[in-house]
Protein backbone atom coordinates (compact mmCIF):
# COMPACT_ATOMS: atom_id res chain seq x y z
CA UNK A 1 0.00 0.00 0.00
CA UNK A 2 1.44 3.12 -1.02
CA UNK A 3 1.14 5.94 1.84
CA UNK A 4 0.39 8.59 -0.74
CA UNK A 5 -3.42 7.40 -0.72
CA UNK A 6 -3.59 7.72 2.95
CA UNK A 7 -6.06 11.31 3.52
CA UNK A 8 -4.43 13.43 4.77
CA UNK A 9 -6.27 13.70 8.15
CA UNK A 10 -5.66 10.14 8.60
CA UNK A 11 -1.93 10.56 7.94
CA UNK A 12 -1.55 13.68 10.23
CA UNK A 13 -3.61 11.64 13.07
CA UNK A 14 -1.41 8.89 12.69
CA UNK A 15 1.67 10.65 12.81
CA UNK A 16 0.18 12.68 16.13
CA UNK A 17 -0.44 8.95 17.63
CA UNK A 18 3.44 8.12 16.72
CA UNK A 19 4.82 11.50 18.28
CA UNK A 20 2.74 10.12 21.94
CA UNK A 21 3.98 7.00 21.47
CA UNK A 22 7.46 8.13 21.10
CA UNK A 23 7.37 11.12 24.11
CA UNK A 24 5.92 8.35 26.17
CA UNK A 25 8.75 6.37 25.60
CA UNK A 26 11.14 9.13 25.98
CA UNK A 27 9.94 10.01 29.22
CA UNK A 28 10.26 6.41 31.08
CA UNK A 29 13.43 5.65 29.51
CA UNK A 30 14.54 9.19 30.44
CA UNK A 31 13.07 8.98 34.14
CA UNK A 32 14.80 5.54 34.37
CA UNK A 33 18.23 6.78 33.09
CA UNK A 34 17.65 9.96 34.51
CA UNK A 35 17.70 8.44 37.96
CA UNK A 36 19.70 6.18 38.06
CA UNK A 37 22.02 8.60 36.59
CA UNK A 38 21.41 11.10 39.35
CA UNK A 39 21.90 8.68 41.77
CA UNK A 40 25.56 7.39 40.84
CA UNK A 41 26.64 11.11 40.82
CA UNK A 42 25.64 11.95 43.92
CA UNK A 43 26.45 8.47 45.16
CA UNK A 44 29.71 6.95 43.14
CA UNK A 45 32.04 9.99 44.73
CA UNK A 46 31.53 9.06 48.22
CA UNK A 47 32.33 5.28 47.81
CA UNK A 48 35.67 4.51 48.64
CA UNK A 49 37.61 1.66 49.68
CA UNK A 50 37.69 2.97 53.44
CA UNK A 51 33.70 3.33 52.81
CA UNK A 52 33.33 -0.35 51.76
CA UNK A 53 35.75 -2.03 54.17
CA UNK A 54 35.19 -0.80 57.91
CA UNK A 55 31.97 -0.24 60.27
CA UNK A 56 31.23 3.11 61.23
CA UNK A 57 33.30 4.70 63.92
CA UNK A 58 32.11 7.62 66.50
CA UNK A 59 35.46 7.67 67.64
CA UNK A 60 37.20 8.85 64.29
CA UNK A 61 34.17 9.85 63.09
CA UNK A 62 34.10 8.14 59.88
CA UNK A 63 31.18 5.73 58.46
CA UNK A 64 31.45 2.55 56.62
CA UNK A 65 29.39 -0.54 55.39
CA UNK A 66 30.76 -3.05 55.99
CA UNK A 67 28.73 -4.72 58.94
CA UNK A 68 25.90 -3.92 56.74
CA UNK A 69 27.38 -5.99 53.62
CA UNK A 70 27.76 -8.71 56.14
CA UNK A 71 24.40 -8.59 57.43
CA UNK A 72 22.60 -8.04 53.98
CA UNK A 73 24.61 -11.03 53.07
CA UNK A 74 23.43 -13.16 56.04
CA UNK A 75 20.22 -12.42 55.91
CA UNK A 76 19.46 -13.31 52.48
CA UNK A 77 21.58 -16.44 53.11
CA UNK A 78 19.16 -16.98 56.12
CA UNK A 79 15.86 -16.64 54.28
CA UNK A 80 16.86 -18.64 51.34
CA UNK A 81 17.70 -21.77 53.81
CA UNK A 82 14.04 -20.67 55.14
CA UNK A 83 12.47 -20.42 51.97
CA UNK A 84 13.96 -22.34 49.32
CA UNK A 85 12.98 -25.76 50.63
CA UNK A 86 9.23 -24.83 51.91
CA UNK A 87 8.53 -22.34 49.17
CA UNK A 88 9.86 -25.18 46.44
CA UNK A 89 8.47 -28.06 48.90
CA UNK A 90 4.95 -26.41 48.06
CA UNK A 91 5.30 -25.83 44.56
CA UNK A 92 6.13 -29.38 44.13
CA UNK A 93 2.93 -30.37 46.73
CA UNK A 94 0.83 -27.91 44.77
CA UNK A 95 1.23 -29.02 40.98
CA UNK A 96 2.62 -32.47 41.44
CA UNK A 97 0.95 -34.15 44.03
CA UNK A 98 -2.19 -32.16 45.25
CA UNK A 99 -5.46 -33.81 44.13
CA UNK A 100 -8.68 -31.25 45.59
CA UNK A 101 -8.38 -28.90 42.69
CA UNK A 102 -10.67 -26.76 44.85
CA UNK A 103 -8.16 -26.41 47.78
CA UNK A 104 -5.05 -25.74 44.97
CA UNK A 105 -7.59 -22.66 43.35
CA UNK A 106 -7.89 -21.18 46.92
CA UNK A 107 -4.09 -21.40 47.95
CA UNK A 108 -3.45 -20.00 44.45
CA UNK A 109 -5.45 -16.77 44.73
CA UNK A 110 -3.90 -16.71 48.54
CA UNK A 111 -0.27 -16.83 47.22
CA UNK A 112 -1.41 -13.90 44.81
CA UNK A 113 -2.88 -12.04 46.92
CA UNK A 114 -0.35 -11.81 49.75
CA UNK A 115 2.49 -11.40 47.19
CA UNK A 116 0.85 -8.20 46.56
CA UNK A 117 0.43 -6.58 49.96
CA UNK A 118 2.53 -3.84 51.08
CA UNK A 119 5.70 -5.22 52.98
CA UNK A 120 4.74 -2.79 55.93
CA UNK A 121 2.29 -5.38 56.64
CA UNK A 122 4.77 -8.29 57.03
CA UNK A 123 7.02 -6.25 59.32
CA UNK A 124 3.79 -5.59 62.02
CA UNK A 125 2.99 -9.84 61.59
CA UNK A 126 6.99 -10.10 62.07
CA UNK A 127 6.86 -7.96 65.24
CA UNK A 128 3.78 -9.73 66.40
CA UNK A 129 4.82 -13.04 65.57
CA UNK A 130 8.05 -13.64 65.95
CA UNK A 131 9.92 -10.91 68.58
CA UNK A 132 6.62 -10.25 70.81
CA UNK A 133 5.06 -13.71 70.16
CA UNK A 134 8.64 -16.52 70.08
CA UNK A 135 9.94 -13.65 72.31
CA UNK A 136 13.15 -13.24 69.84
CA UNK A 137 15.32 -9.97 69.80
CA UNK A 138 15.58 -7.75 67.29
CA UNK A 139 17.75 -9.56 64.80
CA UNK A 140 19.14 -10.83 61.73
CA UNK A 141 17.13 -13.97 62.59
CA UNK A 142 13.63 -12.25 62.82
CA UNK A 143 14.41 -10.32 60.31
CA UNK A 144 14.75 -13.66 57.92
CA UNK A 145 12.06 -15.11 59.49
CA UNK A 146 9.64 -11.85 58.30
CA UNK A 147 11.68 -11.70 55.05
CA UNK A 148 10.42 -15.58 54.56
CA UNK A 149 7.18 -15.42 55.33
CA UNK A 150 7.69 -11.86 52.33
CA UNK A 151 8.94 -14.22 49.68
CA UNK A 152 7.18 -17.40 50.41
CA UNK A 153 4.45 -16.36 48.12
CA UNK A 154 6.52 -15.23 45.26
CA UNK A 155 9.00 -18.19 45.22
CA UNK A 156 5.69 -20.27 45.24
CA UNK A 157 4.36 -19.03 42.38
CA UNK A 158 7.58 -18.66 39.84
CA UNK A 159 8.25 -22.13 41.18
CA UNK A 160 4.77 -23.27 39.92
CA UNK A 161 4.67 -21.38 36.32
CA UNK A 162 8.42 -22.79 36.05
CA UNK A 163 7.26 -26.42 37.24
CA UNK A 164 3.72 -25.63 34.91
CA UNK A 165 6.45 -24.88 31.75
CA UNK A 166 7.41 -28.75 31.25
CA UNK A 167 5.36 -30.69 28.69
CA UNK A 168 2.93 -33.43 30.08
CA UNK A 169 4.09 -35.36 27.42
CA UNK A 170 7.57 -35.97 29.42
CA UNK A 171 5.79 -36.81 32.65
CA UNK A 172 4.07 -39.48 30.49
CA UNK A 173 6.97 -40.83 28.93
CA UNK A 174 8.68 -41.26 32.40
CA UNK A 175 5.58 -42.88 33.98
CA UNK A 176 5.41 -45.17 30.79
CA UNK A 177 9.20 -46.19 31.40
CA UNK A 178 7.50 -47.09 34.95
CA UNK A 179 8.91 -43.99 37.32
CA UNK A 180 7.32 -43.52 40.25
CA UNK A 181 6.12 -39.88 40.71
CA UNK A 182 9.01 -38.67 42.86
CA UNK A 183 11.46 -40.33 40.69
CA UNK A 184 10.10 -38.49 37.62
CA UNK A 185 9.91 -35.14 39.19
CA UNK A 186 13.73 -35.70 40.61
CA UNK A 187 15.07 -36.50 36.98
CA UNK A 188 12.55 -34.89 34.67
CA UNK A 189 10.56 -32.31 35.91
CA UNK A 190 12.79 -30.17 38.36
CA UNK A 191 16.09 -30.61 36.05
CA UNK A 192 13.90 -29.06 32.99
CA UNK A 193 12.14 -26.27 35.30
CA UNK A 194 15.63 -25.49 36.98
CA UNK A 195 16.28 -22.65 34.90
CA UNK A 196 12.90 -21.00 35.55
CA UNK A 197 13.21 -21.70 39.58
CA UNK A 198 16.63 -20.02 39.49
CA UNK A 199 15.75 -16.90 37.51
CA UNK A 200 12.60 -16.46 40.32
CA UNK A 201 15.19 -16.93 43.16
CA UNK A 202 17.61 -14.15 41.65
CA UNK A 203 14.59 -11.96 41.77
CA UNK A 204 13.47 -12.46 44.75
CA UNK A 205 17.06 -12.14 45.97
CA UNK A 206 16.52 -8.71 44.58
CA UNK A 207 13.78 -7.78 46.40
CA UNK A 208 14.68 -9.11 49.18
CA UNK A 209 18.32 -6.56 48.99
CA UNK A 210 15.73 -3.51 48.05
CA UNK A 211 13.57 -4.19 50.76
CA UNK A 212 13.44 -1.76 53.68
CA UNK A 213 10.22 -1.78 55.45
CA UNK A 214 9.54 -4.95 56.52
CA UNK A 215 13.11 -5.64 58.54
CA UNK A 216 13.46 -1.99 60.02
CA UNK A 217 11.74 -3.11 62.71
CA UNK A 218 12.69 -6.79 62.89
CA UNK A 219 16.27 -6.87 61.90
CA UNK A 220 17.31 -3.46 63.01
CA UNK A 221 19.32 -1.06 62.37
CA UNK A 222 22.33 -2.35 63.97
CA UNK A 223 26.03 -0.82 62.94
CA UNK A 224 28.58 -3.08 64.65
CA UNK A 225 30.94 -5.80 62.75
CA UNK A 226 29.81 -9.16 63.60
CA UNK A 227 31.83 -11.38 60.94
CA UNK A 228 30.79 -14.49 62.68
CA UNK A 229 27.71 -15.86 60.87
CA UNK A 230 25.76 -17.62 63.99
CA UNK A 231 26.80 -14.69 66.18
CA UNK A 232 25.42 -12.25 63.46
CA UNK A 233 21.78 -13.93 63.09
CA UNK A 234 21.19 -13.06 67.10
CA UNK A 235 22.40 -9.43 66.53
CA UNK A 236 20.84 -6.36 65.39
CA UNK A 237 22.03 -5.61 61.80
CA UNK A 238 20.51 -3.19 59.29
CA UNK A 239 20.58 -4.26 55.88
CA UNK A 240 22.38 -1.55 52.76
CA UNK A 241 18.90 -0.42 52.17
CA UNK A 242 17.74 -0.38 55.86
CA UNK A 243 20.96 1.97 56.27
CA UNK A 244 20.04 4.15 53.46
CA UNK A 245 16.83 5.06 55.54
CA UNK A 246 18.36 5.52 58.70
CA UNK A 247 21.18 7.96 57.24
CA UNK A 248 18.83 9.90 55.11
CA UNK A 249 16.26 10.22 58.15
CA UNK A 250 18.20 10.02 61.05
CA UNK A 251 21.72 11.39 60.37
CA UNK A 252 20.54 13.52 57.48
CA UNK A 253 23.59 12.10 55.55
CA UNK A 254 22.43 12.06 52.25
CA UNK A 255 26.06 11.55 50.97
CA UNK A 256 26.19 8.21 52.67
CA UNK A 257 22.77 7.10 51.21
CA UNK A 258 22.90 7.96 47.46
CA UNK A 259 26.72 5.82 48.00
CA UNK A 260 24.41 3.16 49.53
CA UNK A 261 22.03 3.66 46.81
CA UNK A 262 24.12 3.33 44.09
CA UNK A 263 26.02 -0.32 45.61
CA UNK A 264 22.19 -1.32 45.47
CA UNK A 265 21.70 -0.17 41.97
CA UNK A 266 24.89 -2.08 41.04
CA UNK A 267 23.64 -5.20 42.73
CA UNK A 268 20.14 -4.83 41.05
CA UNK A 269 21.89 -4.63 37.70
CA UNK A 270 24.49 -7.86 38.73
CA UNK A 271 21.09 -9.90 39.47
CA UNK A 272 19.15 -8.97 36.54
CA UNK A 273 22.58 -9.71 34.57
CA UNK A 274 22.97 -13.24 36.19
CA UNK A 275 19.27 -13.46 35.21
CA UNK A 276 20.47 -13.61 32.07
CA UNK A 277 23.33 -15.72 32.03
CA UNK A 278 21.19 -18.48 34.01
CA UNK A 279 18.99 -18.82 31.63
CA UNK A 280 21.55 -19.06 28.74
CA UNK A 281 23.41 -21.91 30.60
CA UNK A 282 20.46 -23.44 31.80
CA UNK A 283 19.20 -24.60 28.81
CA UNK A 284 21.90 -26.02 26.88
CA UNK A 285 19.62 -28.59 25.47
CA UNK B 1 -5.78 -74.00 24.02
CA UNK B 2 -4.60 -72.40 20.13
CA UNK B 3 -2.67 -68.74 20.95
CA UNK B 4 -2.44 -67.64 24.26
CA UNK B 5 -4.29 -64.00 25.52
CA UNK B 6 -1.52 -62.37 26.93
CA UNK B 7 -3.91 -59.48 27.97
CA UNK B 8 -8.08 -59.83 27.79
CA UNK B 9 -10.35 -56.94 28.65
CA UNK B 10 -13.49 -57.81 30.40
CA UNK B 11 -16.43 -55.94 30.51
CA UNK B 12 -14.41 -52.75 30.18
CA UNK B 13 -16.28 -49.03 30.89
CA UNK B 14 -14.47 -46.25 31.16
CA UNK B 15 -15.54 -42.96 32.15
CA UNK B 16 -14.74 -38.81 32.02
CA UNK B 17 -16.45 -37.89 35.08
CA UNK B 18 -20.23 -38.07 33.64
CA UNK B 19 -19.08 -38.93 30.13
CA UNK B 20 -18.25 -42.71 29.08
CA UNK B 21 -15.86 -43.41 26.99
CA UNK B 22 -15.21 -47.05 27.00
CA UNK B 23 -18.31 -49.13 26.95
CA UNK B 24 -18.56 -52.62 27.62
CA UNK B 25 -15.36 -53.58 25.62
CA UNK B 26 -14.62 -57.52 25.51
CA UNK B 27 -11.25 -57.72 23.24
CA UNK B 28 -8.07 -60.21 23.84
CA UNK B 29 -4.82 -59.37 22.70
CA UNK B 30 -2.75 -62.40 21.79
CA UNK B 31 1.01 -62.49 22.42
CA UNK B 32 3.41 -61.91 19.29
CA UNK B 33 1.09 -60.45 17.19
CA UNK B 34 -0.21 -57.06 16.29
CA UNK B 35 -3.33 -56.06 17.53
CA UNK B 36 -3.85 -53.04 15.25
CA UNK B 37 -7.08 -50.68 16.87
CA UNK B 38 -8.70 -48.28 14.12
CA UNK B 39 -12.27 -46.31 14.15
CA UNK B 40 -12.90 -42.59 13.77
CA UNK B 41 -11.25 -39.79 15.31
CA UNK B 42 -12.69 -39.71 19.61
CA UNK B 43 -14.21 -43.11 19.77
CA UNK B 44 -11.73 -44.41 22.23
CA UNK B 45 -8.80 -45.77 20.91
CA UNK B 46 -6.30 -44.07 22.73
CA UNK B 47 -8.53 -44.24 26.07
CA UNK B 48 -8.94 -47.59 25.21
CA UNK B 49 -5.00 -48.21 24.66
CA UNK B 50 -4.14 -46.15 27.90
CA UNK B 51 -6.25 -48.34 30.32
CA UNK B 52 -3.63 -51.70 29.39
CA UNK B 53 -1.01 -49.88 30.95
CA UNK B 54 -3.03 -47.64 33.41
CA UNK B 55 -1.83 -44.41 31.91
CA UNK B 56 -5.29 -42.90 32.34
CA UNK B 57 -4.71 -42.82 36.36
CA UNK B 58 -2.73 -39.48 35.76
CA UNK B 59 -6.02 -37.90 34.54
CA UNK B 60 -8.41 -36.44 36.84
CA UNK B 61 -12.05 -38.03 37.06
CA UNK B 62 -11.47 -40.94 35.45
CA UNK B 63 -13.99 -44.19 36.21
CA UNK B 64 -13.03 -47.64 35.52
CA UNK B 65 -15.28 -50.53 35.84
CA UNK B 66 -14.77 -53.71 34.67
CA UNK B 67 -11.24 -55.74 34.13
CA UNK B 68 -8.22 -55.78 32.68
CA UNK B 69 -5.93 -59.01 32.74
CA UNK B 70 -2.45 -59.01 31.64
CA UNK B 71 -0.88 -62.96 32.39
CA UNK B 72 -4.37 -63.77 33.67
CA UNK B 73 -3.94 -61.02 36.39
CA UNK B 74 -5.96 -58.17 36.60
CA UNK B 75 -4.17 -55.29 36.52
CA UNK B 76 -6.88 -52.74 38.48
CA UNK B 77 -7.15 -55.01 41.87
CA UNK B 78 -5.62 -53.47 44.67
CA UNK B 79 -2.19 -54.38 44.98
CA UNK B 80 -0.69 -54.02 41.85
CA UNK B 81 2.37 -52.48 41.47
CA UNK B 82 1.76 -49.80 38.84
CA UNK B 83 5.38 -49.61 37.85
CA UNK B 84 5.85 -52.70 37.44
CA UNK B 85 2.99 -53.28 35.22
CA UNK B 86 4.15 -50.20 33.00
CA UNK B 87 7.99 -51.95 32.81
CA UNK B 88 6.16 -54.77 31.48
CA UNK B 89 3.89 -52.71 29.02
CA UNK B 90 5.21 -49.87 27.46
CA UNK B 91 4.21 -47.42 25.63
CA UNK B 92 4.86 -45.42 22.67
CA UNK B 93 3.06 -42.01 22.24
CA UNK B 94 1.78 -39.88 19.47
CA UNK B 95 3.53 -37.20 18.77
CA UNK B 96 7.63 -38.30 19.44
CA UNK B 97 8.56 -37.10 23.49
CA UNK B 98 12.10 -37.83 23.82
CA UNK B 99 13.36 -35.93 27.69
CA UNK B 100 15.60 -32.78 26.80
CA UNK B 101 18.71 -35.27 27.68
CA UNK B 102 21.54 -36.42 25.70
CA UNK B 103 20.35 -39.61 23.32
CA UNK B 104 22.25 -41.78 25.23
CA UNK B 105 20.73 -40.89 29.02
CA UNK B 106 17.29 -41.08 26.89
CA UNK B 107 17.43 -44.75 26.44
CA UNK B 108 19.22 -45.56 29.35
CA UNK B 109 16.42 -43.49 31.77
CA UNK B 110 14.70 -46.64 31.87
CA UNK B 111 16.94 -48.74 32.84
CA UNK B 112 19.20 -46.47 35.92
CA UNK B 113 15.15 -46.65 37.19
CA UNK B 114 15.00 -50.03 37.49
CA UNK B 115 18.10 -52.02 37.70
CA UNK B 116 21.90 -51.27 39.64
CA UNK B 117 23.80 -52.12 36.24
CA UNK B 118 27.61 -51.41 35.46
CA UNK B 119 28.68 -48.36 32.79
CA UNK B 120 29.73 -51.55 30.08
CA UNK B 121 26.22 -53.33 30.90
CA UNK B 122 24.26 -50.19 30.70
CA UNK B 123 26.62 -48.85 27.30
CA UNK B 124 25.76 -52.63 25.66
CA UNK B 125 22.03 -52.15 27.24
CA UNK B 126 21.98 -49.04 25.23
CA UNK B 127 23.64 -49.95 21.79
CA UNK B 128 21.18 -53.05 21.54
CA UNK B 129 17.96 -51.23 22.23
CA UNK B 130 19.09 -48.63 19.70
CA UNK B 131 19.49 -51.12 17.27
CA UNK B 132 16.40 -52.42 18.45
CA UNK B 133 14.77 -49.79 16.99
CA UNK B 134 16.79 -49.35 13.78
CA UNK B 135 18.45 -46.59 15.04
CA UNK B 136 22.11 -47.35 16.08
CA UNK B 137 23.62 -46.57 12.61
CA UNK B 138 22.83 -43.16 12.74
CA UNK B 139 22.98 -41.89 16.01
CA UNK B 140 26.26 -43.69 17.15
CA UNK B 141 28.59 -41.24 16.75
CA UNK B 142 26.70 -38.32 18.92
CA UNK B 143 25.52 -40.01 21.51
CA UNK B 144 26.39 -37.59 23.74
CA UNK B 145 24.19 -35.14 21.21
CA UNK B 146 20.85 -33.61 22.46
CA UNK B 147 18.03 -36.08 22.09
CA UNK B 148 15.84 -32.66 21.07
CA UNK B 149 18.48 -33.06 17.74
CA UNK B 150 17.49 -35.34 15.91
CA UNK B 151 14.82 -35.43 13.23
CA UNK B 152 11.13 -36.74 14.03
CA UNK B 153 11.28 -39.92 12.43
CA UNK B 154 14.52 -40.58 14.56
CA UNK B 155 12.74 -39.35 17.78
CA UNK B 156 10.22 -42.00 17.50
CA UNK B 157 12.49 -44.38 16.87
CA UNK B 158 14.71 -43.12 20.38
CA UNK B 159 11.13 -43.02 21.96
CA UNK B 160 10.47 -46.83 20.57
CA UNK B 161 14.26 -47.81 21.77
CA UNK B 162 13.60 -45.97 25.21
CA UNK B 163 10.54 -48.12 25.61
CA UNK B 164 12.23 -51.24 24.56
CA UNK B 165 15.53 -50.71 27.28
CA UNK B 166 13.63 -52.11 29.83
CA UNK B 167 12.44 -55.41 27.82
CA UNK B 168 9.09 -55.17 28.19
CA UNK B 169 6.66 -57.80 26.97
CA UNK B 170 4.34 -55.30 25.34
CA UNK B 171 4.44 -52.43 23.25
CA UNK B 172 1.71 -50.31 23.42
CA UNK B 173 2.04 -47.46 20.01
CA UNK B 174 -0.57 -44.41 19.85
CA UNK B 175 -0.31 -43.35 16.25
CA UNK B 176 3.27 -43.59 16.37
CA UNK B 177 3.88 -42.47 12.55
CA UNK B 178 0.91 -40.26 12.19
CA UNK B 179 3.80 -37.36 12.84
CA UNK B 180 6.00 -38.66 10.24
CA UNK B 181 7.10 -38.44 6.62
CA UNK B 182 6.62 -41.51 4.44
CA UNK B 183 9.96 -42.62 4.63
CA UNK B 184 10.19 -42.46 8.31
CA UNK B 185 7.22 -44.21 8.36
CA UNK B 186 8.05 -47.18 6.24
CA UNK B 187 11.16 -47.71 8.45
CA UNK B 188 8.99 -47.94 11.78
CA UNK B 189 6.77 -50.11 10.52
CA UNK B 190 9.45 -52.35 8.92
CA UNK B 191 10.53 -52.24 12.58
CA UNK B 192 7.42 -53.54 14.01
CA UNK B 193 7.66 -56.27 11.51
CA UNK B 194 10.76 -57.49 13.23
CA UNK B 195 9.51 -56.34 16.70
CA UNK B 196 6.49 -59.29 16.50
CA UNK B 197 8.94 -61.57 16.43
CA UNK B 198 9.61 -60.57 20.35
CA UNK B 199 6.98 -58.34 21.44
CA UNK B 200 3.37 -58.29 21.55
CA UNK B 201 2.29 -55.23 19.65
CA UNK B 202 -1.16 -53.01 20.08
CA UNK B 203 -1.07 -50.17 17.48
CA UNK B 204 -3.76 -47.34 17.19
CA UNK B 205 -3.63 -46.16 13.59
CA UNK B 206 -6.02 -44.42 11.16
CA UNK B 207 -3.76 -45.37 8.26
CA UNK B 208 -6.43 -48.08 7.09
CA UNK B 209 -3.07 -49.43 4.83
CA UNK B 210 -0.96 -49.65 7.54
CA UNK B 211 -3.44 -51.46 9.37
CA UNK B 212 -4.24 -54.12 6.88
CA UNK B 213 -0.10 -54.24 6.06
CA UNK B 214 1.53 -54.83 9.44
CA UNK B 215 -1.76 -55.94 12.15
CA UNK B 216 -2.77 -60.06 12.37
CA UNK B 217 -5.47 -58.57 13.93
CA UNK B 218 -7.79 -55.45 14.11
CA UNK B 219 -10.07 -54.04 16.55
CA UNK B 220 -12.85 -51.76 14.81
CA UNK B 221 -14.27 -49.01 17.59
CA UNK B 222 -17.08 -46.80 16.85
CA UNK B 223 -18.39 -44.27 19.41
CA UNK B 224 -16.81 -45.94 22.65
CA UNK B 225 -18.18 -49.50 21.37
CA UNK B 226 -15.67 -52.37 20.11
CA UNK B 227 -17.88 -52.95 17.34
CA UNK B 228 -16.12 -55.80 15.62
CA UNK B 229 -12.69 -57.41 15.88
CA UNK B 230 -10.63 -60.69 14.73
CA UNK B 231 -8.10 -61.53 12.14
CA UNK B 232 -7.25 -58.61 9.60
CA UNK B 233 -7.32 -60.61 6.41
CA UNK B 234 -11.15 -61.44 7.46
CA UNK B 235 -12.44 -57.58 8.95
CA UNK B 236 -11.10 -56.25 5.64
CA UNK B 237 -11.88 -59.01 2.87
CA UNK B 238 -15.38 -59.68 4.74
CA UNK B 239 -15.82 -57.53 7.69
CA UNK B 240 -19.32 -58.95 9.53
CA UNK B 241 -20.82 -55.43 10.57
CA UNK B 242 -21.80 -53.01 7.84
CA UNK B 243 -20.36 -50.11 10.49
CA UNK B 244 -17.05 -52.15 9.71
CA UNK B 245 -17.29 -51.70 6.09
CA UNK B 246 -18.44 -48.73 5.96
CA UNK B 247 -15.31 -47.35 7.56
CA UNK B 248 -12.59 -49.10 5.93
CA UNK B 249 -13.77 -48.47 2.22
CA UNK B 250 -13.47 -45.26 3.62
CA UNK B 251 -17.31 -44.04 3.47
CA UNK B 252 -17.31 -42.17 6.70
CA UNK B 253 -14.90 -41.08 9.40
N1 LIG C 1 -8.89 -36.27 29.45
C1 LIG C 1 -10.13 -36.35 28.94
N2 LIG C 1 -11.18 -35.79 29.59
C2 LIG C 1 -12.43 -35.85 29.10
N3 LIG C 1 -12.75 -36.46 27.94
C3 LIG C 1 -11.76 -37.04 27.24
C4 LIG C 1 -10.41 -37.02 27.70
N4 LIG C 1 -9.64 -37.67 26.80
C5 LIG C 1 -10.50 -38.09 25.83
N5 LIG C 1 -11.77 -37.71 26.10
C6 LIG C 1 -12.95 -38.02 25.27
O1 LIG C 1 -13.07 -39.41 25.14
C7 LIG C 1 -13.41 -39.76 23.82
C8 LIG C 1 -12.39 -40.72 23.26
O2 LIG C 1 -11.14 -40.04 23.16
P1 LIG C 1 -9.85 -40.75 22.59
O3 LIG C 1 -8.73 -39.82 22.74
O4 LIG C 1 -9.72 -42.08 23.19
O5 LIG C 1 -10.24 -40.89 21.05
P2 LIG C 1 -9.37 -41.49 19.86
O6 LIG C 1 -10.16 -42.60 19.28
O7 LIG C 1 -7.99 -41.78 20.30
O8 LIG C 1 -9.37 -40.27 18.85
P3 LIG C 1 -8.21 -39.81 17.87
O9 LIG C 1 -8.22 -40.76 16.76
O10 LIG C 1 -8.63 -38.44 17.45
O11 LIG C 1 -6.93 -39.81 18.62
C9 LIG C 1 -13.50 -38.46 23.04
O12 LIG C 1 -14.85 -38.11 22.93
C10 LIG C 1 -12.77 -37.48 23.89
O13 LIG C 1 -13.34 -36.20 23.75
MG1 LIG D 1 -6.05 -40.93 19.90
Amino acid sequence: MKNGRLPLKRRAYSGFLMGLIGLSAAIAVGLIVGLIGYVFYRGLGHISWEFLSTARSALRGTIGILPNILFTLFLIITTLAIVLPIGIGAAIYLNEYATSRRLVRIIEFATETLAGIPSIIYALVGVLLFIQGLGLRVSILAGALTLSILSLPTIVRTTQEALRTVPVSYREGAFALGATKWYMIRTIILPSSLDGIVTGVILAVGRMVGESAALLFTAGTGYFLVTNYFEALHASGGTLSVMLFVYATEHGNFDVSFAIASILIFIVLLLNFGVKLVKRKLRRI
Amino acid sequence: MIEMNIICAKKLCLYYRDFQALKDIDLDVPAREITALIGPSGCGKSTFLRTLNRMNDLIQGVKITGEVTYHGENIYAGQVDVTALRKSIGMVFQKPNPFPMSIYDNVAYGPKLHDNLSKAELNDLVERSLRGAALWDEVKDRLKKSALSLSGGQQQRLCIARALSVSPDVLLMDEPTSALDPASTMKIEELMGHLKQDYTVVIVTHNMQQAARISDRTAFFLTGDLVESGKTDEIFSMPKDKRTEDYITGRFG
